[in-house]
């Protein structure tokens, strides 16, 4: 594998410092493990771990018509949000169907982030900036930002001292201040399903702001807790759960979609599809034989593929294994048995409901 | 790191032999590799099995690999410590983490495999 191609994020050399191993992520050279995958996922889930997560994406969108240009362009509805708000929504096609999942801040009446996957970022620029016709201001501001995730119960005691105020942030809301004297975009977001904080930070600021949070406590963690964290929380991942061959509707995701807030990308597929019946169904399901169930793996129904697995893997916290997979409606509801192909051999399941975990409040 | 008595093939298995019963376990480097273990499927005492089969499985949380036994013969016995304790597998990879026991059926099948220093060159050549 090339690593000369691939892109580093401003934290590279505190991942190596760390003793990351590192791989290939969308292109970009990540850490995905420290310590170890399920001691990464453990600490996050008991105190705090601190993620990299600079390689995602963000697109500036300003201007007069930047609310009314990205109400027609994503389902959730922008014109509920106030400055200090964000929320989760996404890129449509005009089927309905997932160009990417995102999250919208709004940092002035005129003025609004969308943040989006590392691995569509490149993609995502060009079909909003594509799609403004000068109704607003789209800027590529992937290069402006450093991100780095804070995430665990103890993750707001770390934070304070460091950031006065930012323990009252609401979830899903954000300020606009500074964390250990940096300029700082700090938001109560995150990917894991716990309490935590995402920080925007100027790229020559994040190195410094890793060690400070690192020696304030905070346990390094890569890509392989990540996912395992977000998939006991029953959270989507691009490619996975969403592509360009799902609708909200099928991911469970009826949520983020406003269909009476007026006209948007895919809405007419949206509405189509809601009247036809949705076809399948995304479920969360628990292995009850040995081994197990990966991306890929069939969904039989006497004998026959009528689903898939979208994610599979061992859960540190629950120690079995566990995922979520798309099944036509007649096997959705928990408690059905399923039946996964594993390999070529017969794997028992059962579809249970989600999130598997749900924190303490 | 890896024991001079033992044998290694390049699907990061290694052997000692013990008259006519090989020991087979995964190398550091295939533990290293792989990861937390979280699970092991092994075969049953008594199935027979040709060179290069695939016998079992083992699992981390983020990978799967296939267990393929260098040697033809029968199963002579599983390591039930594994099965029930898989990180034995990245704790002790060539000590307790032992899979399993085969009584071998083909000395020649022993030729075809590395020794300790030639497993050793085969790790820090890129090739495996």
């Amino acid at each position: 594998m090339g690593s000369e191609n691939l892109e580093r994020t401003p934290l590279y050399a505190c991942h190596v410092d760390l003793g990351a191993r590192l791989v290939d992520f969308a292109g970009w050279e990540m850490p995905v493990q420290y310590a170890g995958v399920i001691e990464e996922h453990r600490a996050v889930r008991t105190a705090a771990g601190l993620f990299d997560v600079s390689h995602m994406g963000e697109v500036r969108v300003r201007g007069a018509g930047a609310e009314s240009f990205l109400q027609r362009l994503t389902p959730n509805d922008v014109s509920k949000l106030v400055p200090g708000r964000a929320h989760y929504s996404g890129l449509l096609t005009d089927q309905g169907t997932y160009v990417d999942d995102l999250l919208i801040y709004r940092l002035a009446a005129d003025d609004f982030l969308v943040v989006v996957n590392a691995s569509n970022a490149p993609r995502d620029f060009e079909w909003i900036a594509s799609r403004a016709n000068g109704e607003a201001e789209v800027t590529n501001e992937c290069d402006r930002w450093a991100l780095i995730a804070l995430q665990g119960p103890k993750a707001k005691e770390i934070l304070e001292p460091l950031a006065p105020g930012a323990s009252a942030i609401r979830y899903y809301g954000f300020q606009q201040g500074t964390v250990d004297g940096r300029p700082a975009l700090i938001s109560r977001t995150g990917y894991t399903g716990e309490d935590g904080f995402e920080l925007y930070v100027d790229p020559e600021h994040a190195a410094p702001l890793w060690r400070r949070l690192i020696d304030a406590g905070a346990s390094p963690a890569g890509l392989g807790a990540r996912d395992t964290l977000r998939l006991e929380a029953a959270m989507a991942l691009y490619g996975h759960e969403i592509d360009e061959t799902t609708t909200p509707w099928e991911a469970g995701l009826d949520w983020v979609v406003k269909l009476d807030k007026g006209d948007f990308a895919g809405r007419d597929a949206l509405v189509a599809q809601k009247a036809a019946g949705v076809p399948r169904r995304l479920v969360g399901f628990e292995v009850e034989g040995r081994g197990i169930a990966r991306q890929g793996h069939a969904v039989l129904s006497g004998g026959a593929p009528v689903g898939a697995v979208t994610s599979g893997t061992w859960s540190p916290t629950f120690e079995k294994a566990l995922g979520l997979a798309y099944v036509p409606p007649e096997l959705a509801a928990p408690g059905t048995p399923l039946t996964l192909d594993v390999r070529g051999k017969a794997l028992a399941a059962r579809v249970v409901a989600t999130p598997f975990y749900k924190r303490a409040k | 790191m890896y024991p001079s008595e033992y044998l290694y093939s390049r699907e990061h298995e290694w052997v000692r032999v013990e008259d006519d019963i090989c020991v087979l376990g995964i190398t550091e480097f295939a533990q290293q590799e792989l990861g937390e273990v979280v699970f092991v499927e092994l075969p049953e005492v008594g199935q027979v099995f040709d060179t290069n089969d695939e016998i079992g499985t083992i699992e981390s949380v983020k990978a799967v690999a296939e267990v393929f036994t260098p040697v033809a013969g029968e199963i002579l016995e599983i390591n039930e410590a594994v099965t029930d304790d898989p990180e034995l597998l990245n704790e002790d990879p060539h000590g307790e983490g032992w899979l399993l026991k085969v009584r071998f059926s083909s000395a020649a099948d022993l030729k075809a495999l590395m020794n300790a220093e030639q497993y050793e060159e085969f790790v820090k050549s890129g090739d495996a």
